[in-house]
C-alpha cells in the first residue's frame, strides 16, 4: 500500500475527556469503534450461549433441556430466532463494520475522524437500543418464534403477543443506526481521503467497507418498509400480507430477501477486506490483482441485489423466474473465485509467517470456500427443492458466516489488538484459540451436511433416532467451540493486563497501510496534520 | 476543551465536541418502541393491569416522541451554531454527500410500498393466489372500492407541489444573489403551499370512500400516501426552519447548505408525489367509477 510520510507525529495535544463523556457522549471514531466491539463481544457471548443451549437440547433425541417450558417447541423456535437476530445484527455487523470499520477506515485513508462524528455515536447507541428491544422481545410475551426471516402469517396472526412487535422495533432501531452509519462511511471515504489517497490506492479493507456501506444504504430501507407493513398488518388492520384482504405473504418474502441477500454480503465483505490486509502483510507481498480484488467486491455487491429469490425456490415461483435466479446466483461464484484465487496468488512466492491472524485469515479462506461450494449446490433450483430448510442449508450458511465472518472478526482482532490497545496478545495463546475453534466449529457444522442430506429439517426441537450420531457429534463440537470462546475471553484479559507493549509497526515490513505509521495505541485524535500519500510500494 | 484541541488542528475537517444527544435520542427510541408496544398490547403485563394501561390511550407514545423531538431540536440547534465556525467548504461537501445518501435511502424506503402496490395492482387475480382473487374480484381497483377521481383534488395537489418547487427555487436564486427579502418571500410561499397540500390531503382522507382496514387497496393507498404525507410534514418543518433562519439573515450567497438540503428534500418529496399520482391515483384507478365528493 501507499506509504505515509508525515504521519508519526507527537501526541502531546491529546486531550482525552473524562470517563462518562468519553464513553457515553463520544464523537471519536476509535472510542466508538471500541464501544461497538464491546457490544459485539457481549452480544456474541449471549448468542453463543443460546447456541450451546440449543445444541445441548439436540444432543439426544427427545425433549431434553427445554422441557421446563410449557411450550418447548415454541421455546426452541424463539431461541433459534434470538440466536439468528443477535448474531446477524448485534455481533457480526457491529464487530466488522462498527468496530473494525470505525477504528481502521479513517486511519487507513489518513482522515482525522469520521465525516459525522456525532452521528457516528447515534449509530452505535441505536444499535444498543435495538439490542435492548430484542431482549424485551425475549422477556415480554411468548418470544418470537419465527426465525430471523420473520415470515408472515407466522409473524402476523401466528404471534398475537408483544414479542414480535419488539423484534420488529429492534430491527427498526438497529436498521436506522446502520443506515446512518452507512451514509457516514461513504461520505468519509469519498470526502476525507488524505492528499494522494486516490480511490485506486485505498487499502482493500476500505474498499470492502465502502461496498458494504452501499449495500446497507440500499437494502435496509426496504426491510424497514417491509417490517413497517408487517407491523400495521399485525396491529392496525392492513392486509399487505393477508390473502383474505387481497394481500400476499410471498410479497413479504420478496421484500425481506431483497434486503436479506445483500445482508449476507454485508456480513462477509468486511471480513474479505480484513483477510486481504492480513494475507498481504504476512506474505510480505502486495495483494495479487489489487484492482481485480476491489472490483470483485463491487461486482459481488451489485450482483448481490439481483439474486434474492434463490431463498424462495420452494414458494411456488414459475420455472422461468427460478431459472433466472439460479443462473444469476451462480454468477456470484465468479467474482468470489477471483478473490479466493487472488489470495492464494498473494501468498505464492511470498515470505509467509503463520501468526495467529494469518491462521484465522487462511482458516476463513478454506472454510468460506467450503461454504461457497455448498452455496453453488444450493443455488440449483432443482436440488434446492430437496435441500430447502434442511440442515444442509444450516451447514452452508454457518460455513460462510460462523466460519467466514466470525473468523474474519477474530482475524481482525489478533491483527489490530496491539494497535488498538498498545499491548500484544500471546502468540501461543492465540494459536490455541484458533485450533480449538477450528476443530470445534468443523465438528459442529460439518456433520450437518450429512443430517441435512439425509433429510433432517430445521426449526424442530426433536428428531428421529436415525439422526442421533451426527447430532451428538455436532453438539460436542459446539461445546468445544464455546470453550474456545471462553479461552478467548482469557486471551483478551491477558492481553490487556499482561500483554507486551508494542511499537507503531509491530508486524514489520509487510504491514504497509497507514495505521502502522501511527503509535500503538494511536493518539486520541490521529492526523492533526494530514499525511501525504505517494504511489510507492503498492498495496 | 474545544479551543485547545482545534488550535493544533491543521486540517479543514470538523471534529465535533462530545454530545449528549445521540445517547438521549437512542433512549428516546427505546422509550418510543416500548410505549408503542404498550399501546398495541395493553395486556402486556397481564389482565390485572390491562384496563389501567388501556386508559392511558395513545398518550403512551408521548414520552418517547417528546424525547426524540427534544433531541432533534437541540441537536440541530448545535449544528446551526457550529455551522458558522466549522463548516468549511470541505465539511459542506461532506454534508452534501450525507444528504444525497440519506435521500437515496428514503427512495428505497418508498420502493417497498410501491412494490406492495404493484404486487397487488398488477396481479389482482393471479391464478396461484385464489384467496386474493376472491378478495379483489380479480380486478384493480378491487371490487367495491371507489377510488378518488385523480383529476379532482389529487391533480390540484400535484399543481400545489409543483408550484412549491418553483417558489423554493425562487428563494434559492434570491439567496444566491444576497436578496434576503425575496428569499423570505419565496420560502414563506413554499411553506404555505406545503401546509396547503397537507390540508387538502387531510380533507381527502376524511372524505375517502374506503376505510383503512378495508383490504389491500386501502392498505397500499394509505401507507404510500400516508408516508408521503409524513414526509411533506417533515419537509415543511425543515423549510419553516429555513424561513426563520432566512429572516435572521443566516444564509449567505456562498454558505447556505441548510437551505439547499431542505430544497433537495422538498424536490424528493415532490417526485415521490408524482409517482404516487401517476401510479396509484391515475393508472391505479383503471376503469373504476370514482367516488363523488
Amino acid at each position: 500500500m501507499a506509504t505515509g510520510t508525515h504521519a508519526a507525529h507527537a501526541d502531546h495535544h491529546d486531550h482525552t475527556p473524562g470517563f462518562f463523556t468519553r464513553w457515553f457522549l463520544s464523537t471519536n471514531h476509535k472510542d466508538i469503534g471500541t464501544l461497538y466491539l464491546i457490544l459485539a463481544a457481549c452480544a456474541g457471548l449471549l448468542g453463543g450461549a443460546i447456541s450451546v443451549y440449543m445444541r445441548l437440547e439436540l444432543m439426544n433425541p427427545g425433549i431434553q433441556l427445554m422441557g421446563w417450558h410449557p411450550n418447548p417447541g415454541h421455546h426452541w423456535n424463539a431461541m433459534v430466532t434470538a440466536h439468528g437476530l443477535i448474531m446477524v445484527f448485534f455481533v457480526v455487523m457491529p464487530a466488522l463494520i462498527g468496530g473494525f470499520g470505525n477504528w481502521i477506515v479513517p486511519i487507513m485513508i489518513g482522515a482525522p475522524d469520521m465525516a459525522f462524528p456525532r452521528m457516528n455515536n447515534v449509530s452505535f447507541w441505536l444499535t444498543a437500543a435495538g439490542l435492548v428491544s430484542l431482549l424485551m422481545s425475549l422477556f415480554l410475551g411468548e418470544g418470537a418464534g419465527t426465525g430471523w426471516t420473520i415470515y408472515p402469517p407466522l409473524s402476523a396472526s401466528g404471534h398475537p403477543g408483544p414479542s414480535m412487535d419488539f423484534a420488529i422495533f429492534s430491527l427498526h432501531l438497529a436498521g436506522a443506526g446502520s443506515i446512518l452509519g452507512a451514509a457516514n462511511f461513504i461520505t468519509t471515504i469519498f470526502n476525507m481521503r488524505a492528499p494522494g489517497m486516490t480511490l485506486h490506492r485505498m487499502p482493500l479493507m476500505v474498499w470492502s467497507i465502502l461496498v458494504t456501506a452501499f449495500l446497507l444504504l440500499l437494502a435496509l430501507p426496504v426491510l424497514a418498509g417491509a417490517i413497517t407493513m408487517l407491523l400495521t398488518d399485525r396491529n392496525f388492520g392492513t392486509s399487505f400480507f393477508n390473502p383474505a384482504g387481497g394481500g400476499d405473504p410471498v410479497l413479504f418474502l420478496h421484500l425481506f430477501w431483497f434486503f436479506g441477500h445483500p445482508e449476507v454480503y454485508i456480513m462477509i465483505l468486511p471480513a474479505f477486506g480484513i483477510v486481504s490486509q492480513i494475507t498481504s502483510t504476512f506474505s510480505r507481498k502486495p495483494i495479487f490483482g489489487y484492482l481485480g480484488m476491489a472490483y470483485a467486491m463491487v461486482a459481488i455487491g451489485v450482483v448481490g441485489f439481483v439474486v434474492w429469490a434463490h431463498h424462495m425456490f420452494t414458494v411456488g415461483m414459475d420455472v422461468d423466474t427460478r431459472a433466472y435466479f439460479m443462473a444469476a446466483t451462480m454468477v456470484i461464484a465468479v467474482p468470489t473465485g477471483v478473490k479466493v484465487f487472488s489470495w492464494i496468488a498473494t501468498m505464492w512466492g511470498g515470505s509467509i509467517r503463520f501468526t495467529t491472524p494469518m491462521l484465522w485469515a487462511q482458516g476463513l479462506i478454506f472454510l468460506f470456500t467450503i461454504g461457497g461450494v455448498t452455496g453453488v449446490v444450493l443455488s440449483n433450483a432443482g436440488v434446492d427443492i430437496a435441500l430447502h430448510n434442511t440442515y444442509y442449508v444450516i451447514a452452508h450458511f454457518h460455513y460462510v458466516l460462523s466460519l467466514g465472518a466470525v473468523f474474519g472478526i477474530f482475524a481482525g482482532f489478533y491483527y489490530w489488538i496491539g494497535k488498538m490497545s498498545g499491548r500484544q496478545y500471546n502468540e501461543t495463546f492465540g494459536k490455541i484459540h484458533f485450533w480449538t475453534t477450528f476443530i470445534g466449529v468443523n465438528l459442529a457444522f460439518f456433520p450437518m451436511h450429512f443430517s441435512g442430506l439425509a433429510g433432517m429439517p430445521r426449526h424442530y426441537i426433536d428428531y428421529p433416532d436415525a439422526f442421533h450420531l451426527w447430532n451428538e457429534i455436532s453438539s460436542i463440537g459446539a461445546l468445544i467451540s464455546f470453550a474456545s470462546v471462553l479461552w478467548w475471553l482469557f486471551v483478551v484479559f491477558h492481553t490487556l493486563t499482561a500483554g507486551r507493549k508494542v511499537e507503531a509497526n509491530y508486524w514489520g515490513e509487510g504491514a504497509t497501510t497507514l495505521e502502522w505509521t501511527v503509535s500503538s495505541p494511536p493518539a486520541f485524535h490521529t492526523f492533526d496534520e494530514l499525511p501525504k500519500i505517494s504511489a510507492t510500494a503498492h498495496h | 476543551m474545544a479551543a485547545a484541541e482545534h488550535a493544533a488542528q491543521k486540517h479543514p475537517y470538523h471534529l465535533v465536541d462530545p454530545s449528549v444527544w445521540p445517547l438521549v435520542g437512542s433512549i428516546g427510541g427505546v422509550v418510543l418502541a416500548f410505549g408503542t408496544a404498550l399501546f398495541m398490547h395493553p395486556d402486556m403485563f397481564g389482565a390485572a393491569h390491562k384496563d389501567s394501561i388501556a386508559a392511558l390511550g395513545v398518550w403512551k407514545i408521548a414520552p418517547g416522541i417528546l424525547i426524540v423531538l427534544t433531541t432533534m431540536w437541540f441537536w440541530w440547534k448545535d449544528v446551526i451554531r457550529e455551522s458558522r465556525t466549522y463548516h468549511t467548504p470541505v465539511v459542506q461537501l461532506g454534508l452534501r454527500y450525507g444528504m444525497i445518501l440519506f435521500i437515496t435511502s428514503e427512495v428505497f424506503f418508498f420502493m417497498a410500498f410501491f412494490w406492495a402496490f404493484f404486487d397487488a395492482s398488477l396481479y389482482p387475480g393471479a391464478a396461484n393466489m385464489p384467496g386474493r382473487a376472491e378478495a379483489t374480484g380479480g380486478v384493480w381497483p378491487p371490487k367495491g372500492i371507489h377510488p378518488f377521481d385523480p383529476f379532482d383534488l389529487p391533480l390540484m395537489n400535484t399543481l400545489i407541489l409543483l408550484t412549491s418547487g418553483t417558489t423554493v427555487t425562487w428563494a434559492h436564486h434570491a439567496i444566491l444573489e444576497g436578496d434576503q427579502k425575496n428569499a423570505v418571500r419565496g420560502l414563506l410561499l413554499t411553506v404555505l403551499l406545503g401546509g396547503f397540500f397537507t390540508c387538502v390531503q387531510v380533507y381527502e382522507y376524511a372524505n375517502a370512500a374506503f376505510g383503512f382496514r378495508e383490504g389491500i387497496y386501502p392498505s397500499t393507498f394509505y401507507m404510500a400516501t400516508g408516508f408521503h404525507g409524513f414526509h411533506v410534514l417533515v419537509g415543511t418543518i425543515f423549510l419553516a426552519v429555513c424561513l426563520f433562519r432566512a429572516m435572521k439573515g443566516h444564509f449567505k450567497p456562498d454558505h447556505h447548505f441548510g437551505f439547499e438540503a431542505a430544497a433537495w428534500y422538498w424536490h424528493f418529496v415532490d417526485v415521490v408525489w408524482l409517482f404516487l399520482f401517476f401510479a396509484i391515483y391515475w393508472w391505479g384507478m383503471g376503469n373504476a367509477v370514482p367516488a363523488v365528493h
